[in-house]
């Protein structure tokens, strides 16, 4: 068995108000920084998981992403997985 | 209407309505189902459903069991059962802060043991209410379509808003009269129906959008609609007209001592309907 790191990036749809994001970008020129067209303000998880395999390992992340992690109806999610050596 | 109560005022109605014994003190092994007394004896049974993290299950308790006089049951959410009730009584999921909100507003609730049997019960046809939290709960749980997002402000809104009243052919809000908005309080940051556009479509054609926030004339204006919800919808049910859920707490809103009984009007259709069935 093999430890997994999921690296997995929820963000809100692209349709929907992020009222997070817009107040941030809506402030973020104070600091002087004037280029900022948009922002989006998601979440970000690692997860680890020990699995047979890359492809195991895969299956159960897509699966707890879909069915818990993100919500398809407001939040759009993708990920990376990769091998884990604890120190 | 408003009915102003002052201070002393308020503590006096309290402290006869101990000393009568129709005030019923938080019950010390809070988690422990307890039965409230029935004054009314209607058929029904109400279950309230407790999560870690509800905080609206005793004013639930003693709406439906002291005012509306329901025989009414604690159940706590590591119960695999229903506590007795059946396929004739209604679940109540509370608001509050279930698993203090963790990832999504009710998106961990849904894993507790008592929801499969409350899922069950609605598959069968039984009558599941949810308010605020018991609302997203239920979303998240796939019993009612859609999701509550974060307010349009960002903020936590407390305050008194109006409800239209969209549809009174159902077991929730039947009788009400459309063209009088019921005011009650909303408590909530996570309180902006999202749905897509075939799925409002679908809500619309079933006539499945009870509540719609509104100004006090009725008139649905952007500014009523405080937390940006979709088409204002405050309240919605499902296709079979058996779960119910709503951001507004009628139970904040049930007695003349607080001032306004608008809720108590909502919460009583459905009793009535009940008695008429």
């Amino acid at each position: 068995m093999q430890t997994y790191k999921a690296n997995i990036k929820i963000l809100p749809l692209k349709e929907l108000l992020d009222p997070q994001g817009k107040a941030v970008a809506n402030n973020i020129g104070s600091l002087g920084i004037t280029g900022v067209q948009d922002v989006r303000i998601g979440k970000f998880i690692e997860l680890y998981l020990t699995a047979e395999s890359k492809a195991a390992a895969e299956s159960e992340v897509e699966k707890a992403c879909k069915e818990l992690l993100a919500n398809q109806i407001m939040e759009n999610y993708e990920y990376e997985i990769e091998e884990f050596q604890a120190d | 209407m408003h009915i102003f109560v002052n201070k002393k005022e308020l503590d006096r109605q309290i402290f006869y309505k101990r000393k009568l014994g129709t005030h019923k003190p938080i019950n010390k092994s809070r988690y422990l189902p307890y039965i409230c007394n029935s004054l009314k004896n209607g058929n029904m049974k109400i279950g309230v459903v407790v999560f870690p993290g509800s905080n609206c299950d005793d004013d639930m308790m003693h709406v439906m069991g002291d005012v509306l006089g329901y025989e009414t049951v604690k159940i706590w959410h590591k119960q695999d059962d229903l506590a007795g009730l059946g396929k004739n009584d209604c679940i109540i999921l509370p608001g509050g802060f279930s698993y203090g909100d963790y990832l999504r507003s009710g998106a961990i609730a849904r894993f507790s043991p008592v929801m499969k049997e409350v899922v069950k019960h609605a598959n069968e046809g039984g009558y599941v209410y949810g308010i605020c939290n018991g609302f997203q709960i239920l979303c998240e749980a796939g019993l009612l379509p859609g999701v509550l997002l974060r307010n349009k402000n960002q903020l936590f809104v407390s305050k008194n808003v109006h409800l239209k009243v969209c549809n009174n052919v159902n077991p929730w809000t039947k009788g009400l009269n459309r063209a009088l908005p019921l005011q009650m309080p909303v408590a909530h940051a996570d309180g902006r129906y999202h749905i897509g556009a075939d799925g409002l479509e679908k809500l619309i054609e079933n006539e499945q959008i009870l509540l719609r926030y509104c100004d006090e004339n009725g008139a649905l204006t952007e500014e009523s609609n405080f937390n940006g919800s979709v088409d204002a919808i405050a309240g919605i049910c499902n296709e079979k007209r058996n779960v119910f859920g709503m951001m507004p707490h009628p139970e904040r809103a049930a007695e003349s001592l607080l001032g306004n009984e608008d809720g108590k009007t909502l919460l009583s259709a459905f009793f009535n309907h009940m008695i008429a069935v």
